[in-house]
């Protein structure tokens, strides 16, 4: 954050405690909804490190539980998150982890949606009430939810990064940050995480699929 | 980028070049960072204005109660108080009681805005609010004055911390204070050179101030040095505004206080290991908070 704005000093407008324990929950809450992208039905937080210290009197849980219900990190519903959560039929629980977790403030939220389609995220709260999502389904990423972002999974085979790129260029689509993931040598799956100044939608991931044979998977967030 | 600054004094030279108040300077900077016009920028500062202002009201007129139950309440107690015959007199006393009832409403969950941070959100909107009653300002004052709070700040982030973490409590509420100051000063017609005296005497005051919440939240010292931190802003003014200056200057006294911070030792840094946090009292509540269900509405 080298070049501060005037709000990042005078900002941002959020529901307390805490920017990295309260308004940083909500919003690991709210991507992690956006990454599961159906309403959720049963949803379990495992939080790590200082969430699970100072959590219970940061209001944490109940941050997470109105982020993954769709609210805003300045949402005062907050507050009331469990009442919401129960009137919504969202089954929600916790488990206060002892483990050791890399990064102090660390989450991981397990959902199976509506529909029965499980999705596992694990994030951190890293202050400021920015977050970094690092795992989705157990696979290494790095998404801020700064900017939109497109995560392909694809085969591992030569040319699917230029094949991608190319058609996101043509769909106007100016890329910000992309970083590529792939687990071990051979065609074990990759991922291309890519933010971009403009969101991907659902007509260009379908001309990307058609375009790009390699891939077999899309999110957006 | 013709309006940013690195140092006090490149804001000073700016303010000078063109006879235009430290406000101005980085509501134009604002223009010039970014894809925000003037009028979205003043628009934006009128949002946090009034989500300052909606908190200050909630904290003095409703028995707030933290999730923790530690807090909450005792703003309002002082601002009726401060009707009576207060030491500090009745702006003083009124100004702290609204800084309080700031960081009461985050601390059970209510609404605020992180001025510069969220543990030392109360200082700015208490003291500006509360003497924008006595005194009559309007609100396109109050947002000038959050501008140059702004830059105040900004100045801090750039060349030290505004992280009890990085720097200890002088970081938070310091810079609060410091900031505040320089708002008060510029919103009562002093000159840029007098709001950057303002900030530094208040940060002077402070210097070293650690950070030991009591279980790691927000409340115990926080609230009251909130209240403190809007004396310390008020009187830095006063004493800026009938022409005392800080004998070290402005990023001289900036630089110091990161120095300090940096050779605070982590016990003190916002880890609830030292200080306040490791009285017994204060482990007692950490261990009681521990067992709390989280399950509360």
């Amino acid at each position: 954050m080298e070049n501060f704005s005037v709000f990042d000093i005078i900002g941002p407008r959020m529901t307390g405690p805490s920017s990295s324990h309260t308004a940083g929950a909500a919003r690991l809450g709210y991507i992690a909804r956006r990454i599961i992208g159906a309403e959720p039905a049963r949803v379990h937080f495992t939080l790590y490190g200082s969430f699970a210290e100072t959590g219970r009197g940061h209001g944490t849980d109940k941050a997470l539980i109105a982020g993954i219900m769709g609210f805003m990190p300045d949402d005062p519903r907050i507050r009331s998150a469990y009442k919401l959560a129960r009137d919504a039929g969202i089954v929600v629980d916790f488990t206060w982890s002892e483990e050791h977790a890399e990064h102090p403030n660390t989450v991981m939220i397990e959902a199976e949606d509506v529909n029965g389609v499980e999705t596992s995220i694990v994030g951190r709260s890293v202050g400021g009430g920015n977050i970094l999502i690092t795992e989705i389904n157990h696979l290494e990423v790095e998404v801020t939810g700064d900017y939109p972002t497109l995560i392909i999974e694809h085969h591992d085979v030569p040319g699917v990064i230029s094949d991608v790129s190319r058609v996101l260029a043509q769909l106007g689509v100016n890329i910000a940050y992309m970083k590529v993931f792939r687990h071990g040598r051979g065609d074990n799956g990759a991922f291309m995480c890519i933010e971009s100044d403009n969101p991907v939608t659902p007509e260009m991931q379908a001309i990307i699929g058609r375009l790009c044979p390699a891939v077999h998977n899309m999110m957006v967030i | 980028m013709a309006y940013d600054f690195e140092t006090g004094a490149e804001l000073i030279k700016l303010c000078e070049k063109e006879d235009i108040k430290i406000s101005e300077v980085m509501l134009r900077r604002e223009t010039e960072i970014g894809d925000m016009t003037r009028e979205k920028a003043v628009a934006e500062m009128r949002l946090n204005l009034k989500v300052m202002r909606e908190s200050v009201n909630k904290g003095l007129t409703t028995k707030v109660e933290s999730v923790s139950r530690l807090s909450g309440g005792e703003a309002m107690n002082l601002y009726r108080y401060g009707d009576l015959d207060p030491f500090s007199g009745h702006e003083t006393c009124h100004a702290a009681a609204a800084a309080m009832a700031v960081v009461e409403v985050n601390a059970s969950m209510g609404r605020i805005v992180a001025a510069p941070t969220a543990g030392a959100s109360g200082i700015l909107p208490g003291v500006l609010i509360e003497t924008s009653l006595s005194r009559g300002w309007t609100d396109e004052q109050l947002i000038e004055g959050l501008f140059s709070a702004g830059a105040v700040g900004m100045l801090f982030a750039k060349n030290a911390s505004i992280s009890g973490a990085a720097a200890g409590c002088q970081a938070e509420t310091g810079v609060a204070a410091a900031m505040t100051a320089a708002a008060l000063v510029e919103i009562s017609g002093g000159t840029p050179m007098q709001c950057l005296d303002a900030a530094a005497i208040a940060i002077k005051n402070i210097e070293g101030l650690v950070c030991d919440p009591v279980a790691g939240l927000v409340e115990c010292p926080c609230i009251k040095r909130n209240g403190m931190g809007a004396a310390n802003a008020l009187l830095s003014a006063d004493m800026a505004l009938c022409g005392i200056t800080s004998l070290i200057p402005f990023d001289e006294v900036v630089s110091s206080m990161y120095a300090v911070g940096r050779e605070i030792r982590p016990e003190y840094r916002e880890t609830a290991k030292g200080g306040l946090a490791a009285t017994p009292t204060g482990r007692q509540i950490a261990a009681n908070i521990k067992r709390m269900s989280g399950q509360r509405d």
